[in-house]
């Protein structure tokens, strides 16, 4: 288990205890976490779960893998720390990550 | 007027299910005509995860969704059906005789006693950059595509994108225009490596500019633009542009389908479960785009709707004809028709 805090664009956060092996979009889904849409429902094949991971935790979550990096093209407001929440698999280590929902989803 | 195209059967969408549709209708004996707006059969499987392995089809443990689009195509290739790409269907209409009319975004008239609607989410239309205020420049200024190169001749052409679309323009439209600049958020591609190297050599001999970086606004008054701000990786940066071609993928839009006269149900169009009819006898809707109580949007759903609907059409098209149920296995017939026996 870990404790996920999504930072909503407005500014609500939202404390979620999230499963290992989930991933970070399917837990934001689960509790209606405003501005992620995830269209694809996972596949990384849509860049509707664009996510900014708070800087403390870049380098435990980890870079994006050539397929996501090439469905990032298609997100608004890329930057070094976007990753596609779908991608983002849970597990004990990110007990306490923080990630922001961009201003919108493409 | 263009002349009509008669058939049996046209089938609005050629994604796996109305695909599949022709097989079925094909072992009854209808002809099927299929339009898209893509450039090739396969619907979101094709455009959207060809790559991709699907785990769900009956009998294929995996399979990658562009190898069950090719094996669809195989299966029906004995009942030659008709295709038109790149036309989206604008209209549909009753004729007086009680048949249909479909019209194309071109012109093309196809004319049937019966119309399937396969269209899953709807028609694959290029997204649009969420960069401010960009409507007011669209179809003056900014081209989701290129109809005519000659419009791009002489003009400061802008384009955004890393796929092959945005490669390829960029390399074609670099003669004709008066400066060229491709942008796209980082120095890698998702496109052809051949391209991307004539890109880059052509950058060296100064022939276009490549910014790394992302269009935040753009400049200019009544549709005409004039420049576009780039965040790059040093800041922001002003580029001359009077043509910009953003290339952001495709999404599914419902489209022309909401006008006419079907009943739908939240964006999708209502059906009964018995053959798949709308609320206008002789249209049906098959796939991702129906609804009926208890609906699923998996592929094989749509494979079984097909199979339904195909009765149904035929006893429009052979009114009194007797359909004897017949396996693919033991049936000589059936067999003759699929170039087996
Ligand atoms: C990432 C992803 C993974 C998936 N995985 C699975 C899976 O594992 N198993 C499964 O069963 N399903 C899966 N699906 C769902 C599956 O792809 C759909 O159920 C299936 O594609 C529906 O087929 P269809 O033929 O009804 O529609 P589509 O595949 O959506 O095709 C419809 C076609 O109609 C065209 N069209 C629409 N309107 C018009 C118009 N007016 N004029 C011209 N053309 C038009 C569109 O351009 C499109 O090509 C997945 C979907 C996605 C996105
Ligand atoms: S949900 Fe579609 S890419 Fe993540």
């Amino acid at each position: 288990m870990a404790k996920i805090t999504y930072v909503a664009f407005d500014g609500t956060r939202f404390d979620v205890e999230a499963e290992d092996g989930s991933t970070v979009m399917e837990n934001a889904i689960r509790n209606g976490v405003p501005g992620i849409e995830a269209e694809c429902g996972g596949a990384c094949a849509c860049a509707t779960c664009h996510v900014y991971v708070d800087e403390a935790w870049t380098d435990v979550v980890g870079e994006p893998e050539a397929m996501e990096e090439d469905m990032l093209d298609f997100a608004y407001d890329v930057r070094p720390n976007s990753r596609l929440s779908c991608q983002i698999r849970v597990s004990d280590a990110l007990d306490g990550l923080v990630v922001t929902v961009p201003e919108r989803q493409g | 007027m263009a002349e009509p195209v008669r058939t049996d059967v046209v089938i609005i969408g050629a994604g796996p299910v109305g695909l599949f549709a022709v097989f079925e209708l094909g072992l009854l004996d209808l002809k099927c005509h299929l339009i898209d707006i893509l450039d090739r059969p396969g619907g979101q499987c094709a455009e959207l995860y060809p790559e991709k392995p699907i785990y769900d089809i009956p009998a294929w443990p995996t399979i990658s969704a562009q190898g069950l689009v090719d094996r669809l195509m195989e299966q029906i290739a004995p009942f030659r059906p008709g295709f038109t790409f790149n036309r989206m269907v604008a209209g549909l209409e009753k004729l007086e005789d009680g048949s249909f009319r479909v019209t194309t975004d071109e012109g093309e008239i196809f004319e049937a006693p019966v119309v399937v609607v396969a269209a899953g989410g709807g028609s694959f239309q290029p997204k649009r950059p969420p960069i401010p205020g960009i409507e007011a420049f669209e179809g003056e200024s900014i081209f989701y595509s290129v109809r005519r190169m000659e419009e791009f001749r002489g003009h400061d052409v802008l384009i955004v994108g890393g796929g092959d679309s945005a490669l390829d323009w960029t390399l074609n439209l670099q003669p004709l225009a008066r400066s060229m600049t491709l942008v796209h958020r980082r120095p890698e591609f998702r496109a052809a490596p051949d391209s991307v190297n004539k890109m880059y050599a052509l950058q060296e001999t100064g022939g276009l500019e490549f910014q790394i970086g992302q269009v935040t606004a753009l400049k200019g008054e009544g549709g005409r633009l004039e420049a576009a701000v780039v965040k790059g990786p040093d800041g922001d940066v002003e580029i001359a542009a009077t043509r910009m071609l953003p290339f952001f993928g495709l999404t599914m839009k419902l489209g022309p389908i909401a006008d006419w006269g079907l009943n739908l149900h939240e964006n999708l169009i209502e059906v009964d479960t018995e053959k798949f009819e709308s609320n206008v006898p002789g249209i049906f809707a098959i796939g991702d785009i129906n609804w009926y109580p208890g609906k699923l949007k998996l592929i094989l759903s749509g494979f079984h709707e097909a199979a339904l609907m195909s009765q149904a059409a035929k006893r429009i098209v052979s009114p009194g004809e007797r359909i004897v149920f017949q396996y693919t296995t033991s049936s000589t017939k059936l067999q003759k028709k699929l170039g087996v026996a």
